[in-house]
């Protein structure tokens, strides 16, 4: 084992990297060896301690001692007063935002976790294909608590004070759910577990799903319990191969322990779990077209009432939750949902999984408290943006989505203020752009995944997505007219209006947000024929540097289409006419004489 | 594997388990064993999370370290991909991230064998349910 007493952990992160990380690093390896402590200190680069906005982060090891915004020339008296003398440097440590004292360590930065990992909570932790591991960290237990201690009644009052509502997007009480579906007759009922993730960049369901399997299964069994449902069903889809296979080993394990089949732990509850599989269609992830994909019948949506807690699958009551909904129902009987309603905000109570992605340092999965600000999500955890650009919106809710722009970076998270935002939750994607994208490509790309997955039923959805598709493939090739405009929010709102389901219903959002919050970008392109991120390759220009070009005929020869000329040493020329924006000359070009503009 | 008949049986269970654990811990073995985890959902097999799995559990074999090499899911940092927690007897878990052949080389060598820190370590900044 090695002599080192101490650690100096220095952030590595891509956001204090970029302040003077490295540098940090280098002076204290200097005076490391200044003061002969080589044998004694180690300097060790970390990755991102979430902290970013104080950064850069330099943390003491073992006591942890938590020093913020250090500078290189910092790095002394570090080493001099900490290391040599054993006293904090006070001037450095983070003040405690509310009563202004200095925090020493992280052990008392509860502050500065801002993520909190409850249906993560085994991810990442256990061995998911061993069911002992899920034991070991109560696993079974709300179950087994529900089955022997609690009345179905008085665990559906539990689910609805806690105030989780779906974590699919839409947001109902689950609690209500599930009263409706117990109080529905019949004698025969189904849990249905959506698994259907559809939204591109979004990953959490998989995650739990492959990172503990054990937790669904249990939530499923005790919706069982409650509204009186012997049969559940995951519908996941069938390219998620490694959570279908971890699912399955884990029924398997939950069989053979009794944990699911006949007489479950002794008190003469049934249930039992299978599996049905979609074949990826986005449509499927919306409740009545997942049940009728799970019938065998065309994955098509049909009109909200009866609801599926009515009559769903086979025209049986059915309680349709999403995967991470189910993840949090254990962790609710545990701990009580006095608990679970203490974290969040007044309408939007526990935590949202996001699936971090885009121009974003940290891309991952976090966990976070509902009312979280986006700064918080994105500067905080996602240790800002990419290449130190500047932020420009975020994505929520995937193609059902909207954009939120830097006005809504202090917006707390939640339901009711993202739908106020003109955006929704939708399952948890979360998509950071900067300023090199453009709004209007955007919305075009969210749409052209919209026309692939509208199923056809309805007309609106049909032949209405398809129209504002072609307006906005229109308006990136430079052939949009400012009327264009009026015709999308004009289009997008009869499309909103009037489609059958949900898909249809929002589809027009990424539209509709663009135009409101980046009109000018809308603008730039119908009327100044520019796209100001300069993305939109129809509205660019290829146009040779006078002063670089040195006339090697290089792009001359290699234009495929004879748009540029010149002689051999002399200045060549693009004749923007003939040009097909091919990007030939540009990438051959040896002197980055060819510009884009 | 016997059937859990009862509330009282699934307890038995867990603190069986819990205890086979703590006994792991706490062997003869205990100032020796490490434990490794590596995640293993489909974002860290894509970036190559098997090849760095296979390669730990061959190197600590080859090299005669008491090690538990099991696998896990997703820990969340997928922007640092392979990743992998090594627990040394009596300290904290740490996360390293990027962990490919060359980092899990490292990891044994300087790490599990010398107790030195090596790069590339996630700082774990989110609360459990049981803060």
């Amino acid at each position: 084992m090695s002599e080192y007493n101490m650690h100096i952990l220095i952030c590595g992160g891509t956001g204090c990297k970029a302040s003077e990380g490295e540098e940090i690093r280098n002076r204290f390896l200097d005076l490391i060896s200044e003061y002969g402590l080589e044998d004694e200190v180690q300097v060790v680069m970390t990755g991102c301690f979430g902290f970013c906005e104080k950064g850069p982060i330099v943390k003491m090891m073992p006591d942890k001692t938590f020093y913020v915004k250090v500078t290189p020339a910092d790095a002394d008296e570090i080493i001099r007063e900490h290391i040599v003398k054993g006293r904090q440097v006070e001037r450095l440590l983070f003040r405690d935002p509310v009563t202004g004292r200095p925090v020493s360590d992280t052990q008392h930065m509860h502050f500065y976790k801002k993520q909190i990992r409850i249906a993560l909570r085994n991810c990442g932790f256990i061995d998911p294909e061993n069911i002992d591991e899920y034991i070991a960290r109560d696993g079974y237990q709300a179950l087994g608590k529900c089955l022997t201690e609690m009345t179905p009644a008085q665990v559906i009052e539990e689910i609805k004070k806690s105030g989780l509502r779906g974590r699919g997007g839409g947001g109902f009480p689950t609690g209500l759910k599930w009263e409706i579906t117990a109080h529905s007759p019949g004698e025969v009922k189904y849990v249905v577990c959506n698994a259907d993730e559809g939204d591109p960049g979004a990953f959490m369901d998989r995650s739990i799903l492959e990172g503990d399997p054990h937790s669904v299964i249990e939530a499923m069994a005790i919706n069982g319990y409650c509204t009186g449902a012997a049969n559940g069903l995951v519908y996941i889809r069938a390219e998620y191969p490694l959570a279908i296979t971890r699912l399955k080993i884990a029924i398997g394990q939950a069989r053979e322990y009794g944990l699911l089949g006949e007489n479950i732990l002794g008190t003469g509850f049934n249930f039992d779990i299978e599996l049905r599989y979609g074949a990826g269609a986005f449509v499927c992830g919306e409740e009545t077209a997942l049940i009728h994909s799970m019938e065998g019948c065309r994955g098509e949506p049909t009109f909200k009432p009866p609801f599926p807690s009515q009559s769903g699958y086979m025209g049986k009551p059915t309680n349709v939750n999403n995967v991470e909904t189910y993840a949090n129902i254990p962790v609710i009987i545990n701990k009580g949902s006095a608990w679970f309603a203490s974290i969040g905000t007044e309408k939007s109570k526990g935590t949202k999984v996001f699936a971090l992605a885009g121009k974003i340092n940290n891309v991952g999965l976090i966990e976070v408290p509902m009312g979280t600000t986006l700064r918080e999500v994105i500067y905080d955890i996602g240790g800002g943006i990419r290449g130190g650009k500047k932020f420009k919106a975020v994505q929520t809710g995937g193609p059902s989505g909207g954009m939120l722009t830097a006005d809504f970076l202090d917006t707390p998270i939640d339901y009711d203020n993202l739908i106020a935002a003109g955006s929704m939750m939708g399952s948890g994607g979360m998509i950071v752009m900067d300023e090199d994208d453009c709004m209007v490509a955007i919305a075009k790309f969210y749409l052209e995944f919209t026309v692939e997955e509208s199923c056809g039923k309805c007309a609106p959805c049909r032949i209405g997505n398809k129209r504002l598709h072609e307006i906005l493939t229109r308006i990136t090739e430079g052939k949009g007219g400012p009327e264009d405009m009026d015709r999308l929010s004009m289009l997008g709102n009869v499309i909103k209006d009037a489609s059958l389901c949900g898909l249809g219903q929002t589809s027009p959002n990424p539209v509709l947000s663009s135009l409101k919050y980046f009109r000018n970008e809308y603008i730039a392109h119908v009327k100044d024929g520019q796209c100001p991120a300069g993305q939109c390759k129809a509205l660019l220009k290829y146009m040779i540097i006078d002063d670089k070009c040195t006339g090697c005929t290089l792009c001359f020869r290699n234009c495929p289409v004879g748009a540029i000329t010149g002689e051999k040493r002399e200045v060549h020329f693009i004749d923007q006419s003939l040009c097909i924006k091919c990007g030939i000359c540009y990438e051959k070009c040896k002197f980055g004489a060819i510009q884009l503009c | 594997m016997n059937k859990i008949t009862s509330l009282a049986d699934l307890k038995k269970i867990k603190d069986q388990v819990q205890s086979r654990i703590k006994l792991r811990e706490n062997s003869d073995s205990a100032e020796t064993l490490v434990q490794i985890k590596v995640g293993m959902a489909t974002c860290g097999i894509a970036s190559g999370a098997k090849e760095t799995m296979n390669f730990l559990i061959e190197e600590t074999e080859h090299q005669a370290i008491d090690a538990v090499i099991t696998q896990t899911g997703c820990m969340g940092f997928c922007y640092a991909e392979p990743t992998v927690e090594v627990t040394i007897p009596g300290k904290e878990p740490v996360i390293f991230g990027h962990v490919d052949k060359t980092k899990a080389r490292e990891i044994i060598d300087r790490y599990i064998i010398k107790g030195e820190l090596v790069d590339g370590i996630i700082p774990v900044a989110f609360r459990t349910i049981d803060e």
